[in-house]
């Protein structure tokens, strides 16, 4: 079982450059105390093998069961596991914080590879709403459409879906990188309060309304611009740093990025980096 | 929370009733209160088909009250009395339930004046009346209900289908979906979605003379619709206005004899999935239910928001 000490090093989250204020209470930070890192254990981590493989056929397997069956096959060393016949199944491939090569030959429905951290996901198939909800790293690639809500909360890692998306994409995202192949929907980036969000196709009307932080960067034509979006100046840094991510993404390779509109929070709706911390949190 | 599904063949007929079944089966926990059928079946296209109710099914769960058997017998027996008075020839007439019949009749007169005259009975409600639409609700999933009425052997070209989860208004079958499209033959609507402005709309509606039958905010899509094509709009025209005539979230089926159509609010609000090839349309609100009948790796999508898509058999 991996064993997540911290000593003197930053925690993978506070490296990423979130939870930079201090915190009281019963929270995580707490929970990561040095003094106590002899004795903790990242739960439900386990030491696996890329090269050892397998499949899994869940077709005839509720979410939970099939779930549980995937956390058992990593408990075993399996570091890559191939799943088939998802069949639009919900809430498959939840949960997992470790690292994993985890493939789907199939289409998932709701909240598929929700709540990860670490994983490789790939879709060769569809998904449906709000998947790689609340992601805290890893990458996930979908290889055709995605439902609303993609990418919803998100805090870090890497959401790829290569067709076309639907209605509020990076809805509360507050880190990490959304890039869509295609079109995406209506209120794309909405609330977003960190990341960056990427569309090769059009979007839809009230493109980041009320975004709080974040980057959003349009290939396509633009609906309408929501509440306190407004265009930025691209500049070489971001271009550079497009190019570099739609190589990583498999997509958009030779996509022209001198012509995307990049569309940042205007900051009039709430200026949310002149807070306080603790203001911050009752914000958030 | 509700769930929806329908399925077009275009070119040719399948068993409709048993693919519905499988689809709204799949939604079930989204809807577990009542479920309902609007199915274009291969009928001969010479005699209506009038579905009715003379009450309520009264079983667990129901928010109806309690009736006596002879009351529904009575009401039936005023049912055929103005029908005859009215020159409709029953040529055929089916008892389904205690609480509900199906007519094949013979009929050439205007059917607004019809439906006025049939639902002045006291709690008689037409479920449908065309010439191929068979409009089936009732209380229980999709199998207890296609099973009551013998559904999955019905063939025919396209079907909408809705698992309701009663939110607004009773759990009976006035209040289920689909909803007729009064005073047309064979147009039916199905909505999943809460419409915010029912009020001021009914009352518009009302006052131009339509009817509804229930309180629930559904009910509305159907009578705009009818209204809209009743002043010479097009099905396709009708579902764009209601774009910006109804407020709130949805999205909503709306079935003709020989047409599929969906639509969809300006915010996404409400999911849906759709599966498109040259010889089958088939959409429901979560892919599980587009799966139930074609298990084999598909391409699917969302439409966007604000969109509305009509396909013909």
């Amino acid at each position: 079982m991996a064993n997540l000490k911290t000593g003197d090093k930053k925690t993978k989250a506070q490296s990423m450059g979130m939870h930079t204020e201090v915190l009281t209470g019963k929270t995580q930070q707490k929970f990561f105390n040095p003094d106590e890192a002899e004795n903790f254990f990242y739960w439900g981590t386990y030491d696996v093998d890329f090269n050892k493989r397998t499949e899994l056929d869940v077709k005839n397997m509720e979410c939970k069961e099939a779930n549980n069956k995937i956390d058992s096959l990593m408990s075993e060393g399996y570091g890559t596991i191939v799943i088939k016949n998802p069949q639009g199944k919900h809430s498959l491939g939840v949960g997992i914080l470790n690292k994993l090569n985890l493939i789907f030959e199939g289409s998932l429905g709701y909240f598929g590879a929700g709540s990860i951290d670490g994983p490789m996901v790939r879709v060769n198939g569809r998904v449906g709403w709000s998947c790689a909800e609340n992601m805290m790293a890893g990458k996930v690639v979908i290889e055709k459409n995605a439902g609303s809500c993609f990418g919803a909360a998100i805090r870090g890692g890497d959401l790829v879906c290569k067709g076309s998306v639907g209605a509020r994409t990076g809805i509360d995202q507050k880190g990490g990188t959304i890039i869509i192949g295609g079109d995406a929907g209506a209120f794309t980036g909405f609330m977003m309060q960190r990341g960056r969000i990427i569309i090769l196709g059009d979007v839809g009307i009230n493109l980041g309304d009320s975004m709080y932080d974040g980057t959003i960067y349009i290939g396509g034509k633009i609906g309408s611009f929501g509440s306190d979006a407004v265009e930025s100046p691209m500049t070489k840094d971001d271009m550079d740093w497009l190019k570099r991510k739609l190589k990583v993404a498999e997509i958009g390779e030779n996509f022209d990025v001198s012509k995307m509109t990049k569309v940042v929070s205007g900051k009039k709706l709430w200026n949310y980096d002149a807070l306080e911390p603790t203001e911050k949190k009752g914000a958030i | 929370m509700c769930g929806i599904a329908g399925l077009i063949h275009r070119g040719k007929s399948s068993n409709v009733g048993e693919e519905l079944q499988s689809m709204l089966q799949a939604l079930k926990h989204r809807g577990p209160d009542s479920t309902g059928y609007a199915l274009y079946a291969n009928n001969d296209g010479q005699n209506f088909i009038l579905r009715f109710k003379v009450g309520e099914n009264v079983g667990e769960g129901s928010s109806s009250v309690n009736e006596d058997e002879s009351v529904y017998n009575e009401r039936k027996k005023t049912v055929d009395k103005k029908l005859s008075e009215l020159g409709a020839i029953v040529v055929k007439d089916e008892k389904l339930t205690p609480y509900s019949y199906r007519y094949e009749m013979k009929f050439d007169k205007d059917l607004m004046d019809f439906s006025k005259a049939i639902e002045s009975i006291e709690s008689v409600e037409i479920l449908s009346i065309g010439k191929s639409l068979e409009l089936i609700k009732d209380l229980g999933d999709a199998t207890a209900v296609s099973e009551r009425y013998g559904l999955n052997k019905v063939q025919g070209t396209h079907g909408i289908g809705h698992a309701r989860m009663a939110t607004e208004s009773g759990v009976d079958i006035k209040s289920a979906h689909p909803f007729w499209g009064y005073p047309f033959a064979d147009v039916s609507v199905v909505h999943n979605g809460q419409l915010t402005n029912y009020w001021n709309n009914r009352r518009l509606l009302e006052n131009k003379g339509m009817r509804f039958m229930s309180e629930c905010d559904s009910e509305l899509i159907a009578v705009f619709l009818a209204e809209r094509m009743r002043n010479g709009a097009s099905l396709e025209e009708g579902m764009k206005e209601s774009l910006s005539g109804l407020d709130g979230v949805f999205t909503y089926f709306v079935a003709t004899k020989d047409s599929l159509g969906m639509a969809k609010d300006t915010m996404a609000a409400k999911p849906l999935v759709l599966y498109e090839s040259d010889d089958l349309v088939a959409m429901g609100s979560e892919e599980i239910a587009i799966r139930s009948i074609l298990p084999q790796e598909i391409d699917t999508y969302d439409p966007f928001d604000g969109e509305v898509k009509v396909w013909q058999t």
